[in-house]
């Protein structure tokens, strides 16, 4: 069986569990995933497999891509994915689905952050300001740039920047439940990305 | 919300919760589990407040004087932990939230009773 499945989050919400406790957890629609691709040593060099996942309109994807998923006698998909090979022996078109959890399993998800444009250092780094009042002319600014020596500011320095909208990995997730007639996956805590993002859900924990 | 998470709320909900509002009096039976026995605990008072969010999150603050200290206890209304709710006292109030209670004590922190209530049971969806 794969070791991940690619999905989409649907959004967060909190399940009761017989006692009255409260978790809360994220849905996601994972999979099903469908194998477009296998990459082998001797073709490729190393080995993984290319998964796709959701429906697409034929029209809205490209004729290379289309042909692409046409080797691989599936129906138009949306996004595709490079996963780790294993040795189940997945064939070209073999549908994985979100079976391969189980409850109680440790899970890492994969997502785009929600993108926060230009933010300042106090958002960005979580400096801590200056005071709003007494005074001060200092509010949210950055502050010094370095000292005077090097003549030049220093690579790596803190400054105000585009933050968000990139790759992040969150480890360590607990599945809850696992529902395969409606290709759930519903995990406590939060996950990267906003409600209707991608997200690669794998099993490993770093 | 996604029609999926809407419906695993509605899966959680209870088949039948009663009709109240701020300024009502209620009876909540709430299961307490102590020394590995479980009983039923009544908390008895006045709704401050009902929050909606979707089924699962729907929650409502209940405000009593116990030995002269205001005691408030938050409830989430399709918990299994909350056995039953009785309404005992329809309250005429024309706040939405009654926070203004805390800062009130003795008569000023009474609630008017209402005179002709619609007694329907909601049912959840």
């Amino acid at each position: 069986m794969p070791r991940a499945i690619l999905g989409r989050k649907l959004g967060m919400t909190q399940i009761f569990a017989a006692d009255g406790r409260v978790t809360p957890v994220t849905v996601i629609e994972a999979g099903p995933n469908f194998v477009t691709q296998i990459k082998t040593l001797e073709k490729d060099g190393y080995t993984a497999l290319q998964v796709g996942f959701g429906e697409q309109k034929a029209h809205r994807l490209t004729s290379p891509e289309l042909g692409h998923l046409r080797a691989a006698s599936v129906k138009p998909l949306r996004r595709l994915q490079e996963i780790d090979a294993d040795d189940a022996g997945l064939n070209l078109g073999d549908e994985s689905k979100v079976d391969i959890f189980a409850e109680g399993d440790k899970i890492s998800v994969t997502g785009i952050s929600k993108g926060k444009g230009f933010a300042g250092v106090v958002k960005r780094y979580h400096f801590h300001g200056g005071d709003m009042t007494h005074g001060s002319m200092i509010h949210r600014k950055p502050q010094s740039g370095g000292a005077t020596d090097p003549a030049h500011t220093l690579k790596g320095t803190k400054k105000p920047g585009h933050m968000g909208a990139e790759k992040v990995t969150q480890l360590g997730l607990k599945v809850v439940r696992v529902d395969l007639e409606k290709n759930l996956l519903l995990v406590k805590g939060a996950v990267p990305g906003a409600n209707g993002g991608y997200v690669l859900v794998e099993k490993r924990t770093r | 919300m996604h029609p999926l998470i809407a419906e695993i709320e509605r899966s959680q909900a209870k088949e039948s919760v009663p009709l109240f509002d701020a300024g009502d009096t209620v009876r909540v039976h709430v299961k307490v589990i102590e020394g590995g026995k479980e009983r039923i605990q009544v908390f008895e008072g006045v709704v401050i407040a009902t929050k909606q969010g979707n089924v699962a999150r729907d929650c409502f603050t209940v405000r009593k004087i116990s030995s002269g200290v205001g005691v408030e206890r938050v409830f989430l209304l399709h918990s299994p932990r909350v056995d039953k709710i009785e309404v005992t006292r329809r309250g005429d109030v024309r706040r939405a939230k009654l926070y203004y209670l805390r800062s009130k004590v003795g008569k000023a922190a009474r609630i008017k009773e209402k005179r002709f209530v619609n007694t329907k049971v909601k049912t959840s969806v």
